[in-house]
């Protein structure tokens, strides 16, 4: 067993987990306030992206499209409120998130007949390269990118932490999530906490675009890495955002090792289904994921 | 008074009808199955773009084929089997005289549909793409993988490879690992590598990545295990450019990826930004917009307000020469089948015989001011590949510059295993292979 090379597996394996918790942190955070499991975070992702780099790509500031794509992602997230859920509050779960799925093809057709089909080039000025003392003195590669997105999950991790636990609105949003009734009866204005929660799930789905966006460029594809989030999510609980980023390094990991060290006697190309598995073989343990909220139904 | 208004009217609107009707017959209908949206969009619209521009260029220029119109309907697919099969079945029967050719623009599509298309007798054009043993025409007669398949394109690649490590002897020892899309289009070289591996003592290891590929970690740590001296590419859509990003991460280097024609356009090297400098791919056509050709879509097309390209920056580019490509074999196979048939809309049987008796020179490219742009073609009943040959390009960082010159495949070890492959689909399948020496 060569342990160097099983280190930079894990590494890797760890941080790229980092980047699948950033957009399973926008399904949680909707998921958390609504209910709603929101099938449209990838097209989000996308949307996202894709107006920022386009507007880029047009002449404007790097941190003014940032500015303007986050308040595009606002209307998106407000009209989705108006649009989509308004007239379907009380409604059952499963008709929102038909409803989201409906999103999910007019998001996508939306970004490209705006900005068109073409994959665009996205440099956020952290190159993509190993760090070189690592790489110099253990001869382990390690990305600068890497590192950084990790710095960034952490940060927009711990800013979520102390929005929910601290503000006014965090701890409404926390009020609506346990009980929708309760949280109307006390006053908390339940379609302007989905609005907001929305608006904050596009800003989430900001950075994640950017981040997913520079590593492999911005195109369609982008709307799959919900599915990297979909076994990070069930890992972690569809309510917590530690779950979310947990369940990401738990599954980040464990399908590198599992696509170096398993693949090769299967055929390889098993890190697409291999976090299902494990995901589905948790589900049998503990349904309600790591960090998810254990329910108790009279029956 | 009314009546003789109405009548005359009524008359008008008929002879109108008619004239419609004696227009639409000489027509030649060709579909056009692809993707404008979702995944792979970039690559469909930009090789329907140049497909579509030359067409009109052939109608606005030289009002048609010989007098006859080529008409087109789009159909959008997605890259999607079920899709694709659908849009086949929804336009095979459109136009005069049905679908002259069919092109799906997807190996996938291809494998869905290509028993109907036999027993449709629908020929099945399959440029750069689909099953590689349906170059044996005996076995497949309405199969058409023109210009060059995926067998021809390795052998050329391990050629270009042996060039650049001083000659094919010094290929022994050497590593080579093969990153391949998991999919029915990325395993169709499997064979290939291998034989050659043995002919030539290299080894060559599989690395499978799983669609759609925007993942590779896991991959590209095994590349730096293995520590290859040469890695080939056989990627679509986002596994490319994320490929390079990777390859960057651990420090490969970039002018030793080799990379497949669907791994060698524009959109797969911007995205990479700087981790795509240097990187090589393969290539049947060439990327420039000043070409006679493209310059003559210009002048009839765009001039008038008119083309497929939104962005017009895009002519010129990669896909959207290659969909110049698929209009001018589809054309000057219409115009083959004419020149036996008659100067009138053809049945899709005829633009077939068409097709099987191309004879694309030189001095015919520069007719049609693609020198340089292609390769020559000659189609036969054994041969429905008919060319073969792979130029090699290289991306400096802003655009693609070509490297070599036209490098012919291994022929004899190409030619052999198709036959074999053809053979045993033909036992499957319970097919008597054509007699060519009795095809007219």
């Amino acid at each position: 067993m060569n342990w160097q090379f099983f280190v930079e597996v894990l590494v890797s394996g760890l941080l790229a987990g980092i980047m699948y918790s950033l957009v399973a942190l926008g399904f949680v955070l909707i998921y958390k306030a609504s209910g709603v499991f929101n099938f449209a975070q990838g097209a989000m992702v996308f949307f996202a992206a894709l107006t920022f780099v386009s507007l880029v790509e047009r002449g404007m500031n790097f941190w003014i499209a940032v500015v303007v794509t986050l308040a595009v992602m606002v209307v998106v997230g407000i009209a989705i409120e108006r649009l989509v859920l308004r007239p379907l509050v009380n409604q059952p779960q499963i008709t929102l998130f038909m409803a989201t799925i409906g999103l999910t093809f007019v998001l996508e057709g939306l970004a490209q007949l705006l900005w068109g089909s073409q994959p665009h080039g996205l440099e956020l000025g952290i190159p993509d390269v190993p760090i070189q003392w690592l790489a110099d003195n253990a001869n382990i590669n390690i990305s600068q990118f890497d590192v950084f997105a990790g710095l960034i999950a952490g940060a927009l991790v711990a800013g979520l932490a102390v929005f929910f636990q601290t503000t006014r609105i965090g701890r409404a949003l926390r009020a609506v999530a346990d009980d929708h009734q309760a949280a109307l009866a006390v006053g908390i204005p339940l379609r302007q906490i989905w609005a907001i929660v929305w608006a904050v799930a596009g800003f989430v789905a900001l950075v994640a675009g950017l981040m997913w966006g520079a590593r492999n460029g911005v195109q369609f594809a982008l709307t799959f890495i919900a599915l990297k989030a979909l076994p990070v999510l069930i890992l972690g609980g569809f309510e917590s955002v530690a779950g979310a980023i947990v369940g990401g390094l738990i599954i980040g990991a464990s399908e590198k090792l599992a696509e170096v060290y398993l693949g090769p006697y299967v055929g390889g190309g098993i890190e697409s289904w291999f976090p299902y598995v494990l995901a589905l073989a948790f589900l049998l343990i503990r349904p309600e994921g790591l960090f998810g909220e254990r329910r108790i139904e009279r029956v | 008074m009314i009546s003789k208004h109405l009548k005359s009217a009524l008359l008008g609107v008929a002879m109108l009808g008619v004239a419609a009707t004696g227009q639409a017959q000489n027509e030649q209908f060709i579909p056009m199955a692809g993707y404008w949206v979702g995944p792979f969009a970039a690559g469909g619209s930009g090789i329907y773009g140049g497909f579509i521009d030359y067409l009109n260029m052939i109608n606005a220029r030289d009002g048609g084929v010989n007098g006859v119109k080529l008409t087109y309907e789009k159909c959008e697919h997605e890259y999607n089997n079920a899709r694709g099969v659908e849009c086949y079945e929804r336009l095979k029967k459109k136009g005069p005289t049905g679908a002259s050719v069919f092109h799906t623009l997807s190996t996938g599509i291809t494998y869905s549909i290509l028993d109907k298309a036999t027993a449709d007798k629908i020929p099945l054009i399959t440029i750069g793409y689909g099953r590689t043993d349906t170059s044996d025409g005996r076995v497949f007669p309405y199969v058409f993988p023109l210009v060059t398949n995926y067998w021809s394109q390795n052998t050329a690649k391990i050629k270009f490879i042996g060039s650049r490590e001083g000659g094919m002897d010094k290929l022994k020892g050497k590593k080579i690992v093969n990153i391949y899309h998991d999919s029915a289009y990325g395993k169709e070289t499997i064979p290939v590598l291998d034989a050659q591996a043995k002919t030539y003592g290299f080894t060559v290891t599989h690395i499978p990545v799983p669609t759609p590929g925007n993942e590779q970690g896991a991959q590209w740590l095994q590349v730096r295990q293995i520590k290859p001296d040469w890695v080939i590419l056989r990627g679509w859509g986002v596994m490319n450019p994320t490929a390079l990003k990777a390859a960057a991460k651990v420090g490969f280097p970039r002018d030793h990826i080799v990379g497949v024609w669907w791994s060698g356009a524009e959109e797969d090297t911007i995205p990479a930004g700087d981790a795509a400098k240097g990187y090589i791919a393969a290539g049947f056509n060439v990327a420039g917009a000043n070409f006679p050709v493209v310059q003559e879509i210009k002048k009839a097309v765009y001039a008038k307000g008119k083309g497929e390209m939104e962005d017009q920056a895009r002519i010129g580019s990669i896909y959207y020469n290659r969909g110049v490509v698929h209009g001018i074999i589809t054309v000057e196979a219409i115009r083959t089948a004419q020149a036996k048939y008659g100067n009138k809309p053809l049945t899709p049987e005829q633009v077939r015989w068409g097709i099987e008796n191309l004879n694309i020179t030189e001095a015919r490219l520069k007719d049609l001011g693609a020198a340089g742009f292609m390769q020559a073609l000659k189609v036969s009943c054994a041969d429905h590949e008919g060319g073969g040959a792979v130029k090699f390009q290289q991306w400096d960082g802003k655009q693609w510059k070509v490297i070599t010159d036209w490098i012919q495949p291994d022929k004899q070890l190409v030619r052999g295993m198709i036959e074999a492959s053809a053979a045993a689909y033909a036992k499957e399948k319970n097919i008597t292979p054509r007699d060519c020496s009795k095809e007219g």
